[in-house]
């Protein structure tokens, strides 16, 4: 573009400098700063010991940088009456993540794939019936739900938190996969169909293998989901597997003496470190898994 | 190799019925066209013979062998997709094998017949590569090549051209054609484009409005078209159609139309022609000559080069009328021509039923 005039240039440099783009670039910053501002006072704070807390300078970095509260938080802060840090609180989420990922993808990897090729009849009843469940509130299912698990002898038990998990999960996976295989022509599936392919070998030979993009997806919601879950892990996990951000909830909570500001903001970190993670890395898996379904195969 | 036939086959989806009372018998080892406009019900019919779709009514055999209610899988059939849905995660060979490797052939064998057809294809070459590194073209020999090594009874081809360009189509219709004349299988091909159609096909079926209207070699559907839809659809630039009644009389039978009277005795009636009936006369381009001794007059009002020939639209009886011309042209637009028609190659039509006379 070699046309444009001296004049349209001077116009696009001073296109820069308009009001509305300073106050765009103005709430940018600020907004950047809002959300960023508490993370840094966390990170300096938990580096510096309680005597440099109590000189009040909130925002200076550390002047002698410790790790003592990171190792406190994970192996000796009080949970209550045990003290023995968070670790074990990471390993019970660890236990229920898993399980809790690779299952609700699983099924609701079948379900989808049920409902877009084998139409079963009063297939959109169901899918209807099961969308209706992503409306009603957690809370109305809690009590009914403690009943079932505790008649099934599930209740406060690993296998008890995964069912409830995969029971929450099933209208988003679900809703997730259809869409994905809605997209997939039919005569894929007819394809292989007229190969021989029945209900199973169609599911894990064809349609699983070009999932990927959509299992990331799915995998980054209930990873995340799973592990910054509180209530749930609360109510079903039971005292042994009492999953990270309930025994977060009971290092701040738990008053001896002084508050410990550095190991709290410690243990905070890292329990949002193992959603902060993935976030990071599957960014770069995110855009690659959309442009892998982008291109028509 | 097998013959497929179908009787009394109806289709409803809800309350439309796509397909009615449909009687049908392909020949084996014939090369079966299906042809007729969008939603005429053609690949409805294609997918209920492979069972992708169930039929409401009837019986659709193969082989001798009732296959209205059999699975897809074990109906003996191989069939070619337009959007070629090939397998994108696996590799051409996994593609070809997939349906071996499912029944359970034993590892050489497959090795045998992927390799045999690969080479017929002249898809070796590309054996190791996925469907998203292929072509249109090669991609569809891929899909030809996966219903090939099934070794089917019956092949069936879904608008299998329709996807590729102009060349591409041309050249793998020949490759088609080749594969039909060497493989001698049965084989049912669903198409719009008339061109293929008249250049595959041992037989046509042409079907409008879920029916067929007429089953025949490419040149009798093209020359003797049973009735006035298949004459205007088969054809490009299409059978030109003049409105007129039937004057009989006692030694002749003439076709009398706006100042035009042309005698048809020699014409291969059917049903012996009754006075006054109201008739379409109907010529394909090709057969309306223009000569300098013609008994009809017209005015040029445009001309079409097409190359190796033209198109000559004349303005006669207050309708154009397509001419075929190849050679030179000894005239201009806004010239007067004459022509004449021969008895042998008209086509004439009841204008109440439509049907051929």
């Amino acid at each position: 573009m070699s046309s444009i005039s001296a004049p349209a240039l001077a116009r696009r440099q001073a296109q820069w400098l308009r009001p509305a783009r300073i106050g765009v670039y103005a709430f940018l910053l600020s907004a950047a700063v809002f959300f960023l501002l508490p993370l840094y006072i966390m990170l300096v704070t938990s580096f510096k010991s309680m005597d440099e807390i109590r000189l009040g300078n909130l925002f200076a970095l550390p002047i002698q940088v410790t790790v003592e509260p990171w190792v406190t938080a994970w192996t000796s802060a009080c949970t209550g009456v045990a003290c023995e840090g968070i670790r074990g609180g990471f390993w019970n989420s660890v236990l229920i993540v898993i399980p809790s990922t690779v299952l609700p993808i699983l099924l609701g990897a079948l379900n989808g794939y049920a409902l877009s090729f084998w139409k079963p009849r009063g297939a959109n009843l169901l899918f209807g019936i099961l969308m209706l469940g992503a409306f009603i509130p957690v809370q109305v299912m809690m009590f009914p739900l403690v009943r079932i698990l505790a008649t099934l002898g599930l209740f406060s038990s690993l296998p008890g938190i995964v069912l409830v998990h995969l029971i929450f999960s099933m209208p988003v996976m679900t809703l997730l996969f259809r869409n994905y295989y809605q997209a997939i022509p039919q005569e894929l599936f007819q394809a292989a169909r007229i190969d021989g392919g029945g209900f199973w070998r169609i599911f894990v030979q064809l349609m699983l293998p070009m999932s990927t993009p959509i299992i990331v997806v799915a995998a980054i919601m209930q990873v995340t989901g799973v592990w910054n879950d509180y209530i749930l892990g609360l109510v079903f996990a039971g005292r042994d597997n009492l999953p990270m951000t309930v025994q977060l909830n009971n290092v701040i909570n738990t008053t001896t003496g002084t508050r410990l500001y550095n190991v709290n903001m410690a243990a905070t970190i890292l329990t949002s470190l193992v959603p902060l993670t993935l976030y990071f890395v599957s960014g770069r898996w995110f855009v690659r898994g959309i442009a892998a379904g982008a291109v028509k195969g | 190799m097998s013959s497929v036939s179908i009787r009394k086959l109806s289709v409803r989806f809800g309350a439309t019925e796509v397909i009615k009372d449909l009687d049908l018998d392909v020949i084996e080892s014939e090369f079966l066209v299906l042809l007729g406009p969008s939603g005429c019900g053609k690949s409805t019919l294609l997918h209920s013979i492979a069972g992708l779709i169930d039929a409401s009514d009837g019986r659709i055999e193969i082989g001798g062998q009732d296959m209205t209610w059999v699975d897809p899988t074990d109906r003996r059939i191989g069939m070619v997709f337009q959007s070629y849905a090939l397998y994108p995660t696996m590799t051409v060979e996994r593609n070809m094998s997939f349906g071996l490797r499912i029944s359970g052939t034993p590892k050489a064998e497959i090795e045998r017949r992927v390799k045999r057809v690969a080479e017929m294809l002249h898809l070796a070459p590309l054996l190791q590569r996925k469907p998203a590194q292929l072509s249109g073209g090669q991609r569809q020999r891929v899909a030809i090549g996966r219903a090939l090594v099934r070794e089917a009874a019956v092949f069936l081809f879904d608008e299998p051209l329709s996807n590729l360009d102009a060349k591409l189509r041309a050249e793998l219709r020949r490759e088609l054609k080749l594969l039909h004349k060497h493989l001698r299988s049965t084989m049912i091909y669903v198409t719009h484009d008339q061109v293929e159609a008249m250049t595959l096909a041992t037989r046509i079926v042409v079907m409008y409005a879920g029916k067929i209207q007429q089953i025949g070699a490419p040149a009798e559907v093209y020359e003797k078209p049973e009735n006035l839809f298949v004459a205007g659809f088969l054809g490009a630039p299409a059978m030109n159609f003049l409105h007129g009644t039937l004057k009989v009389a006692a030694d002749s039978i003439r076709f009398e139309s706006v100042g035009m009277t042309f005698d048809v005795s020699a014409y291969a009636f059917r049903t012996p022609p009754s006075n006054g009936q109201a008739v379409v006369l109907g010529i394909r381009p090709e057969n309306l000559q223009l000569r300098s001794d013609g008994a009809l007059q017209a005015s040029v009002s445009l001309i079409e080069p097409m190359g190796n020939h033209h198109v000559v639209w004349l303005d006669f009886a207050g309708g154009l009328f397509s001419s075929v011309v190849t050679g030179a042209l000894a005239f201009g637009v806004d010239a007067p021509v004459r022509f004449t028609l021969e008895v042998g190659q008209v086509s004439l039509f009841d204008r109440a039923s439509e049907q051929r006379l």
